[in-house]
């Protein structure tokens, strides 16, 4: 077997240096009706790196990858252009193959990296500090509205209805649990995001009000509005952030007033990979810092009084707290957060400024192909790279219908929100600097077929 | 003024109905280097032996134990700066938190210094 | 002859004298030692490593009052110094690829390239999670063949394959269990957790909303079967136990452990990070364990890159398989993989669901490269990396336990891990200065100061992917450093000396938090 080292002898030597005479002397703990006889029945025996790479890309290839299509796909994951290098880079065995940094003098590389991912997403989200990242924005949603509750010892929410569903379903879930009172306000489909609403619903028990910015639909609240509400009331405010590319274009949530800000890092060097691994942003402002959750790096000195860098303010956390701990977090997302960084370092602020403005003349180009469709328009006021569109007929069967004629054209609102009668024709429409004019002419006249005969 | 001490290392000194609160410098020496005191905020009651504050070292963080039930009155906020006062004075400028005592013979359940110091030599 | 050497080049070793060995580099850096500054401070505003087309047309006018009041402040560097930074920081880590790193509990194993390749297809690395399913399928299949492989191997009942990690896995678990006392009606607060657990089970159960006690272990490092026992009763929700445990010791009452459980109404937890020592020896659902998550890139080697990220899938037992989150894959009778999500899972008998835990479907990038390192292995070769994780542990075992004192060595042979305090190292030495010795050796130091129920704890997992080569050169290392703090060698104190950095402030950092970088701190240097 090729993973594996040790030889025949070598066993039988070690086994006497053991003090056993065979290995199922060293399994003699385990019940002998729990021990099995042989391998596991009903499964394979090993394979060749030849064949087993020879099954895998069978399976790769019954899927339709992004790149092999016009693809218009958004909604909490995102197709932008990754450099080489950040690929190349990340597979370095001493990146990909080293531990959490728990012994700091040699691992200076990943605890830089770290500080310098820290710094780079608490300037991009306008916050004062950010940690290490957590698994995915959706899970570090929920744990800004836990946080929240520990800040205000409050422990009702208030949920916009432009968030992302899967992020208003698994805080639901935690929270059906941990006894929190979530107020979900209902998705709409209108021009400009539900700010009113939200606003409306804060009181003097509200913990925070959780808004994404831009919105599920890609509409763009105006949280310094919101921000203030909430702080009349004491509550705070969570803005989260999807796609972080277009911070690029539009201000920080932190510079508008929010208290925290929770994003999906993925769209930053990160790729799709259908759903994970992710990349949990989250920053907050410093006074609350010893309230986050996860690991976070700090600078130091070493004994010879030269700068270096160990993970701190430990005493938060799940190995130290135990039951008391901020969270249960143990492992981040670090080789997620390290693509981000050198995807960002690449890019620079000016070069993230690019990207967002060419992901929007995208969007602007995708959304005049497609509302000259008969029966089709723009809900969308604003938007950055995503928007959404009214069709005359259900949504999730124009994207089946699309995806026969080769084209990936949008997420259906139909499946992020089942049982949404009212949303059932409302497709999101998702460009990045990626998307070609061929892309776009592609997607309107496979619309115009898919919608043809439909009355409007 | 007298000074009292629990098995949980804390001290208490009261006077009249006041009590000035902290950990005993053989519990600092235990700690290590203290780098965070997570202090109760003013006016909270607690009852004797609830967790009225917590003491972080780099590697542990630990609980301190109301010694006496009552509401809190006053904090050392100079701890907020220099958290390592109360490695360097645990007993005297290292102190936590002032509390009104509500129920006086509560103290009769703890130790006085000697009491304390012959505690500590079991352990 | 022709003027030999005309050149004058003759290799020559030098006189190296001490004062040498103490000498400055006007760079900083030392020939391969290399420092490296923070990108903030070497990256210029403007600059750009990526070529782009320059946009064409103006900004929606409804963008207009949101649009960023001034650029943001991020500078960037051109390709090949980014890739000179990344490559330069990279060489201050240790990893696995350089040498053991026997991190107890963390089962840092070698990472096969193969399952890299795997996970860059396009098929699966350019697949977006809201696909159309008819465009997704090979994906459905992956999830699906994995799932298969972890519920064989664990003789347990179904797979939730979304957790994001071990962590995530344990709310999961204890999620199914909350779900199926809430379904009959049964309010149970209280979840059982031994002294030597992981962090994060307590953790886990109070952020999933129980209160946790403590269960006390025995002389021998394992549950205290008849405290355990004794403190069951009807506001007991579950247990959460360890198996192999952190002591590296298999708990020999987990049948009882689990039938005591049962019989009182409460549901089995187990941590399943140590799986790797019994897989394809043990089924955990020949136990009576109800749940355990299976951390991907422990036992299936997923690389664990700095950190994260993780995977951890969560086996079920039948009485809490219907309260698995969504979304799962399920084949129909025609033998097609479906995604199933909240718009069918009635439709597909699976309306008792706890509902979602995260976005998407889990960590597909890491599905991908377990399925890949599964398949390579096979059932047999599954069997010979438990049989080998655990006889390197052994071997190590024994060949320190003279010079280490062993808690349990006595009490029979360790699983896949072994464990030793430091209980005979002299006044003044301590765990901390063999791990920091261990650095200066060349080798990534054990796991330090855990479990808690062994004072000064130090805890070795080689693994089996360590050559016996590997073994014996981190043996010699560890006596040698038995020996130094026995003559109580200062130096050792002191040590690391030959690292990167030498030990680090840690009390400072966490006094004057500095977590971000900003101009001032740098100048205030």
């Amino acid at each position: 077997m090729r993973y594996l080292p040790l030889t025949p002898a070598e066993r039988a030597d070690m086994l006497g240096v053991s003090g056993v005479a065979s290995v199922d002397a060293l399994f003699e703990d385990v019940p002998a009706a729990a021990r099995l006889p042989g391998t596991v029945p009903g499964l394979p025996m090993h394979a060749s790196e030849m064949a087993v790479e020879r099954h895998m890309a069978a399976l790769a290839a019954k899927n339709v990858a992004a790149g092999a299509a016009p693809f218009f796909l958004g909604a909490g994951a995102y197709r932008h252009h990754i450099p080489a290098s950040v690929d190349h880079l990340i597979q370095r065995g001493e990146f990909l193959t080293a531990y959490t940094p728990y012994q700091p003098e040699i691992a200076q590389g990943t605890l830089q990296v770290l500080f310098e991912f820290q710094t780079q997403v608490a300037r991009l989200l306008g916050t004062d500090v950010a940690n290490a990242s957590m698994y995915d924005g959706s899970t570090a949603c929920w744990e800004a509205i836990a946080m929240a509750g520990r800040v205000t010892r409050r422990n009702k929410a208030v949920l916009s209805g432009g968030l992302h569903p899967h992020y208003t379903a698994t805080a639901s879930t935690m929270a059906r649990f941990t006894g929190d009172a979530l107020n979900v306000l209902a998705p709409e489909l209108s021009a400009t995001p539900d700010d009113a609403t939200v606003i409306a619903a804060i009181d003097g028990e509200t913990s925070c009000v959780v808004v994404q910015y831009p919105d599920v639909l890609g509409r763009i609240p105006d949280l310094a509005a919101i921000a203030e509400a909430a702080q009349v009331k004491g509550a705070l405010l969570i803005a989260i952030v999807t796609e972080p590319v277009a911070l690029g274009l539009i201000e920080a949530p932190g510079n508008l007033g929010a208290d925290i800000v929770v994003g999906e890092g993925q769209s930053i060097g990160v790729g799709l990979q259908f759903g994970g691994p992710y990349l949990g942003l989250f920053g907050c402002k410093e006074k609350f810092v010893r309230q986050m959750p996860g690991r976070l790096c700090g600078q130091t000195v070493d004994a010879e009084g030269r700068r270096g860098f160990v993970l701190t303010l430990s005493t938060r956390e799940q190995h130290i707290r135990r039951e008391k701990a901020t969270s249960n977090i143990c492992t981040n997302a670090g080789l997620c957060a390290l693509a981000f960084s050198i995807h960002m370092t690449l890019l620079g602020g000016e070069g993230l400024a690019k990207l967002a403005r060419l992901s929007h003349q995208a969007a602007r180009r995708t959304a005049d192909a497609l509302c000259v469709i008969p029966g089709v328009s723009v809900l969308n006021k604003a938007y950055v790279n995503e928007f959404t569109v009214l069709l005359p007929r259900s949504a999730r069967d124009v994207v089946r219908d699309l995806a026969d004629r080769g084209v990936l054209g949008g997420v259906s609102l139909a499946r992020l929100y089942p049982g949404e009668v009212a949303l059932q024709n409302a497709l999101l429409v998702c460009t990045s600097e990626m998307t070609t004019d061929q892309d776009i002419t592609a997607l309107s006249s496979a619309l115009s077929e898919v919608l043809e005969g439909v009355a409007a | 003024m007298p000074r009292y001490f629990t098995e949980e290392h804390e001290w208490i000194d009261v006077d009249g109905d006041t009590g000035t609160v902290g950990i005993s410098d053989y519990a600092q020496g235990q700690l290590g280097d203290i780098t965070y005191v997570d202090l109760p905020a003013e006016g909270a009651k607690f009852a004797k032996g609830d967790s009225a504050c917590v003491v972080d070292s780099v590697k542990a963080a630990s609980d301190v134990y109301a010694p006496v039930s009552g509401a809190i009155t006053e904090v050392n906020s100079a701890l907020a700066d220099a958290p390592e006062l109360v490695n360097t004075d645990a007993e005297e400028a290292g102190w936590l938190f002032r509390v009104t005592l509500a129920d006086a013979s509560e103290l009769d359940d703890l130790m006085d210094e000697a009491a304390y110091a012959e505690f500590v030599k079991g352990l | 002859m022709n003027a030999p050497n005309a050149s004058g080049w003759r290799p020559a070793m030098g006189d190296v004298s001490d004062a040498e060995t103490a000498l400055v580099t006007a760079s900083g850096d030392r020939a391969l030692q290399l420092e490296e500054k923070l990108i903030f401070e070497l990256g210029r505003p403007g600059t750009c490593g990526v070529d782009m087309d320059e946009p064409v047309g103006e900004v929606l006018p409804g963008l207009a009052p949101f649009l960023r009041k001034a650029p943001l402040a991020l500078p960037g560097l051109s390709e090949p110094e980014t890739v000179r930074h990344y490559t330069r920081l990279s060489r201050q880590n240790y990893a696995i690829d350089l040498g053991p790193f026997p991190l107890g509990s963390c089962t840092m194993k070698h990472n096969p390239r193969l399952n890299e390749k795997a996970a860059r297809m396009a098929g699966f690395a350019d697949l977006h999670p809201l696909a159309p399913q008819q465009t997704a399928r090979g994906a459905y299949e992956v999830i699906e063949q994995l799932a298969n492989w972890l519920v064989t191997l664990t003789g347990m009942d179904s797979v939730a394959m979304t957790p994001k990690a071990g962590a995530h896995g344990e709310l999961c678990g204890l999620l199914c269990i909350k779900a199926a006392l809430d379904a009959r009606g049964d309010d149970r607060r209280i979840i059982l957790v031994p002294e030597s657990a992981h962090g994060t089970n307590p953790a886990t159960a109070a952020f999933a909303g129980f209160a946790v006690e403590n269960i006390p272990a025995n002389a021998d490092g394992r549950v205290d079967l008849a405290a355990l026992t004794a403190r069951l009763g009807p506001d007991v929700a579950g247990v959460m136990i360890t198996n192999p445990n952190t002591c590296g010791l298999f708990e020999r009452d987990m049948k009882a452990i689990s039938d005591a459980v049962h019989a009182a109404g409460g549901y089995v937890y187990c941590d399943g990070a140590n799986f790797n020592a019994v897989v394809g020896k043990v089924r955990p659902g020949d136990l009576g364990v109800d749940a355990m998550h299976i951390n991907l890139h422990k036992t299936f080697s997923t690389p664990h890159g700095g950190g994260g990220p993780g995977s951890g899938p969560v086996v079920l037992s039948a009485a809490l398989a219907p309260f698995a989150p969504l979304p799962f894959t399920r084949r129909d009778a025609d033998g097609v993989i479906h995604l199933v999500e909240e718009v069918d899972a009635a439709a597909f008998g699976h309306s008792q669901t706890f509902g979602r835990m995260a976005a998407f479907h889990g960590q597909m990038g890491m599905f991908t490269r377990a399925l890949a390192y599964i398949l390579s292995h096979g059932a047999d070769g599954l069997r010979q990396v438990a049989e080998d994780a655990v006889l390197n542990a052994n071997y190590i075992l024994r060949s320190l336990e003279d010079v280490l004192h062993a808690p349990f060595g006595k009490a029979g042979p360790c699983m896949h891990e072994a464990l030793f305090s430091d209980d005979d190292l002299p006044e003044g030495f301590t765990t901390l200065d063999i791990a920091k010795g261990l650095i200066d050796e060349g080798f990534h130091p054990m796991t330090v100061y855990f479990p808690l129920v062994v004072h000064g704890a130090m805890l070795i997992e080689p693994t089996e992917t360590e050559s016996k080569d590997g073994l014996d050169r981190l043996i010699t290392s560890l006596r040698s450093l038995a020996a130094r703090a026995r003559n109580s060698d200062p130096s050792l104190k002191s040590a690391p000396h030959f690292a990167p950095r030498r030990r680090l402030d840690e009390t400072l950092a966490a006094r004057k938090p500095v977590l971000v970088w900003r101009e001032a701190v740098a100048a205030g240097e």
